[in-house]
């Protein structure tokens, strides 16, 4: 569909430009709010972007540097994509936004006006003021500039001895097995006790400290940064352990505790800002015509179990298509369904559906079924109401799991009996895959004295044929 | 995007350099090719046996040998470390050499046999000599160009067969694939055929000769199956040489359609068939590179399906030109044969128009198109042939160029001599008209189908960057849509390779298997019925 900037007004005879929307930030958010205001209208689209030219998908930036793909497989459309359907690309970096004239001041270009603009920059890396956190030799990894950066500071293990990574989250541990793969030893500080337990149960935590030392990473829990020591050139020497004041000699710090929305140039906009832009609903700003999705969006409340501030790539897709529908004159409210997420930790998959709570941020009525396998990096954890008995979610490493089936049950409201029954209908793994299924509900019947017999897998279920 | 290379070693740094035990092993491999090489300078070796056995082992344990070192010390996983660093894998300098050879290699082979020591009158010379003890061991006769073909291909399967093995040791369908393609290859496709070459003149046959069959090889893969020489081999060979030219009409008009309503194509593309074989082991360091781009697709739909109405019209117009005029000799004659296939063409033809319109769109057209070539076609046959002639060609000239052109250059010489330069899999996806009509009964009538899990996608393009077939398997799972498509193989490493386990290989259901459905993509269901409205 090629978009015309003129719309026939019937009604009034006349002719009027076509409405600009201008999105700021080509990332997952704003891409696909591009994509859908495209499917629904004729307005005319601008994606203005300071980091890349075309789309890319940013999750997938380790596996360049891995050298599993090239920069340009990250790109999900092709070049000629954006001009096809009509979507203009401008590279630029934004100063300054102008809410009362409507308008982008853009570093070395000219003004670019707006009729609706959607704000879609994401986030940065966090910096928390530690002595010597801007040295060369200190970075974060998020954008393709830091992927440019750290091939500079750590080609190889010959110009990078040792690389020290502070934060122990989805990123670091990314960071880490990059690192690995070009055999530069790597030292991972992680502040608490025990790999990403904020979030994850003791026993999937455990394994994955199992396997990050597998991995012959020198994983060092319970260790926080206290400064960065520079050399006479101001790069990286060394790092200071806040706990035991041991020194380790590196050549590169990644900084890798979390993200927060990248919101600066916003500033003296008028545009409301808590830690991100505050929206509503709608994902409206407190200004008119314009919005904000993606990472640098902040709810006024939480929605549900979440948090106000969700920098997940799902999030960020589902916003988009959200307020595409409200912009093309339908209001949605970003309603997001059941929580999902998975990801992959070194050798290990993960994915959760629904709600598994580690047992920092968990409630008194959350209790918890945990199975291992007896050797393999394999396990999984269901959450459950320990009055109602009702489902509430599940975590899995080494075992996939069906998304469309759980996010059925959720909405069915099942209790944990049913979901081990069923068990086998979930199940997503390769065909001939080992299952496990007998040995986790006999372990569940054992545990909680139940007497649940499996079902076998049944196609009519899975995929709901009458 | 460029690496950032401060280093002036020749070897590289981690990921792409070789260990020392890479390296040896590298030399033993290559000193096996090495004496290839010497007995096709017409060096004479005394012991036969002792050095072919030598030179082979050299191959086999070479590629073996570098395998475990490179995979034993590590954990199981996914071990795309550096393809794209490396130049053997990125189209670098060792690729576009290994494509030379390769191809150089194809072109003696198919079309100067001589210098690989071919001597039609008299005893064999050169590499081809090298092979004669052991051919002679299988069949009892002396080695041609396409024994010592069979040989290297049959090596070449097992000993990286046995890499992919501990490449995937992890992932059992990419093992039980793996193991069945050796299998098949081993047994089928190299010592069957050559011990049934030992029946031929036996009175089990009735004293007559079978032609070289590898039972695997389906019509119109063997293209040839049907030639008058090879009908007149099979009906002079007793019950079992009929029985065989039943297995083969069996096979392309019963079994296969069967097999793949139930599995799709990869039970043949990606578990039995020998191009396939060899794509999926020696050529599983070149899958990348296929082309994904939109543009590709176009010319792999219109080529390979071209391919097809070429092969169907140069079989029926072979047939028809041995075919008799007279019902009282044979049942079959010229225009009963005609009729038939223009029969079962309208049949098929017609069904799909009826039942499956609505699956094809665009694609439709390019069916129709190959459609009404192919009737027009036939009644040409039918009104302006004279004896063993199509229009203005000799059936045996339309015979030659698709033996020529599609048989040596494009399933040879380009499809497997280009792999590290267009990937492992071209022949298979631009030329093989039995993967094209494999593809057609998996894309319309199959229960095959790659799930996509929900919303779980995070389009980081592993999948799409590693599928042989050049298919952009991300554009649909970002969706959240299944993948049919009819070029899929089957051969699993999207699945295998994706980080977030999002794709599924699975039979089920016809019902709901290609709609596409977006209601996962994780927003609530009002919300994602908008995004669904076409």
């Amino acid at each position: 569909m090629l978009s015309s900037p003129y719309k026939v007004d019937v009604l009034n005879n006349q002719i009027k430009p076509m409405e600009h929307v201008v999105i700021i930030g080509n990332g997952i958010a704003g891409v696909t709010a591009a994509r859908h205001i495209r499917k629904l209208s004729d307005k005319k689209i601008t994606i203005v972007s300071a980091e890349s030219k075309y789309f890319f998908s940013r999750t997938a930036l380790m596996y360049v540097y891995m050298g599993h793909m090239k920069f340009e497989h990250t790109q999900p459309y092709e070049n000629h994509f954006w001009k096809k359907n009509g979507i203009d690309l401008m590279e630029g970096f934004v100063d300054k936004v102008d809410t009362q004239n409507k308008l982008l001041k853009i570093k070395g270009a000219a003004d670019l006006k707006y009729d609706k603009l959607i704000i879609a920059t994401g986030s940065k890396p966090n910096k928390f003021g530690w002595p010597g956190q801007d040295l060369d030799g200190v970075q974060g990894l998020y954008s393709k500039q830091d992927l440019e950066l750290l091939e500079e500071n750590a080609p190889n293990n010959k110009v990078c001895k040792r690389a020290v990574i502070v934060g122990g989250g989805l990123i670091g541990i990314e960071l880490a097995e990059m690192l690995r793969t070009r055999n530069i030893p790597v030292t991972f500080l992680v502040r608490e006790t025990s790999f990403w337990n904020g979030v994850l149960p003791s026993g999937e935590s455990e394994m994955i400290n199992e396997h990050i030392r597998e991995h012959h990473i020198d994983l060092r829990l319970g260790t926080s940064l206290k400064e960065i020591i520079p050399d006479e050139n101001g790069k990286v020497k060394s790092v200071v352990i806040e706990e035991t004041g041991e020194i380790i000699d590196c050549t590169l710090v990644g900084l890798t505790a979390g993200v927060t929305p990248n919101i600066d140039f916003l500033k003296d906009s008028g545009i409301e800002l808590g830690r991100g832009v505050k929206v509503n609903r709608l994902l409206e700003t407190n200004t008119k015509d314009v919005y904000a999705i993606g990472d640098c969006a902040e709810q006024h409340e939480a929605i549900g179990n979440r948090r106000p501030i969700e920098a997940v790539w799902y999030t960020g897709r589902m916003m988009g298509e959200t307020l595409a529908q409200s912009i093309c004159g339908n209001p949605t409210e970003y309603k997001p369904g059941h929580w999902f997420n998975s990801a992959k930790f070194l050798d290990i998959e993960y994915q959760t559906y629904g709600w598994v709570f580690s047992e920092r941020r968990k409630k008194d009525s959350e209790t918890h079924f945990h199975w291992r396998h007896p050797k393999e990096k394999i396990c999984l954890t269901i959450a459950f109401n320990k009055d109602s008995n009702a489902f509430l979610g599940i975590n899995t490493f080494g075992i996939r799991m069906r998304h469309e089936i759980f996010d059925r049950w959720l909405n069915e409201k099942r209790d944990i009996d049913f979901v081990m029954e069923h068990l086998v209908d979930a199940n997503f793994d390769p065909e001939f895959y080992k299952r496990f299924e007998n040995e986790v509900v006999s372990q569940y019947n054992s545990d909680f004295q139940k007497s649940i017999r499996l079902k076998k897998k049944n196609l009519k279920r899975i995929f709901q044929i009458a | 995007m460029s690496t950032f290379d401060k280093s002036m070693a020749l070897t590289g740094e981690p990921p792409k350099s070789l260990s020392t035990i890479q390296k040896l092993a590298t030399l033993l491999g290559l000193s096996g090719l090495g004496i290839f090489l010497l007995a096709m300078f017409n060096i004479n070796f005394p012991n036969k046996v002792l050095w072919l056995s030598i030179s082979l082992s050299a191959i086999a344990i070479g590629i073996i040998w570098f395998s475990w070192d490179a995979y034993s010390n590590k954990l199981p996983g996914i071990k795309n470390d550096g393809v794209w660093f490396k130049s053997i894998s990125s189209r670098g300098l060792w690729g576009w050499v290994a494509g030379i050879a390769l191809t150089g290699f194809y072109i003696v082979l198919y079309f100067y046999p001589e210098y690989l020591g071919l001597v039609s009158d008299g005893a064999n010379k050169g590499i081809i000599a090298l092979f004669d003890p052991l051919s002679r061991l299988l069949s009892g006769n002396p080695a041609s160009q396409w024994f010592v073909y069979g040989t290297l291909y049959t090596v070449a399967i097992l000993a990286f067969g046995i890499k992919f093995l501990w490449k995937y040791r992890h992932n059992r369908y990419e093992k039980l694939r793996t193991i069945s393609v050796m299998f098949f290859q081993t047994a089928f496709a190299f010592i069957i055929p050559e011990l049934m070459a030992r029946l031929n003149g036996h009175k089990i046959l009735n004293g007559g000769s079978l032609p070289y069959y590898d039972l695997k090889n389906v019509w119109p893969l063997n293209y040839y199956n049907f030639e008058s020489y090879r009908i007149k081999a099979f009906l002079s060979s007793g019950e079992i040489g009929f029985a065989l030219l039943i297995f083969g009409i069996l096979s392309i008009f019963v079994i296969t359609p069967i097999l793949t309503y139930k599995y799709g194509k990869r039970w043949y593309c990606s578990w039995v068939c020998g191009c396939g074989g060899l794509a999926e082991t020696a050529g599983d360091s070149f899958r990348q590179l296929s082309d994904k781009s939109t543009f590709a697709w176009k010319v792999e739909r219109w080529v390979v399906h071209s391919v097809v109405v070429f092969v169907t019209l140069m079989t029926t117009a072979v047939i028809y030109s041995y075919l008799g005029t007279d019902t009282s000799k044979y049942w079959l004659t010229k225009s009963t044969f005609l009729l038939s296939v223009g029969g079962l063409l309208t049949l098929v033809f017609g069904w799909v128009m009826i039942f499956k319109r609505e699956q094809l769109q665009k694609d439709a057209l390019y069916g129709a198109i190959g459609y009404f070539v192919i009737i027009i076609a036939l009644i040409g046959f039918h009104f302006f042939s004279g004896e063993g002639e199509v229009f203005l060609f000799k059936s045996g000239t339309l015979r030659k160029s698709y033996s020529f052109l599609i048989g040596s250059v494009f399933s040879g010489v380009i499809g497997t001599g280009f792999y590290p330069i267009f990937g492992s899999r071209v022949w298979c996806r631009f030329g093989c008209p039995m993967a094209a009509i494999l593809g057609f009964q998996q894309r319309l009538f199959s229960r095959f189908r790659i799930t996509t899990n929900g919303g779980q996608c995070i389009s980081c393009g592993n999948c799409s960057t590693y599928c042989e077939m050049g298919i952009d398997v991300r554009a649909y799972a970002q969706k959240g849509e299944n993948i049919v498509r009819s070029s899929c193989v089957g051969c699993g490493i999207c699945s295998a390779v994706c980080p977030r386990g999002v794709l599924k290989l699975e039979n089920g259901p016809l019902e709901g298997r290609i709609d596409s459905n977006q209601v996962l993509l994780g927003n609530d269901v009002d919300l994602m019925s908008l995004v669904n409205k076409k």
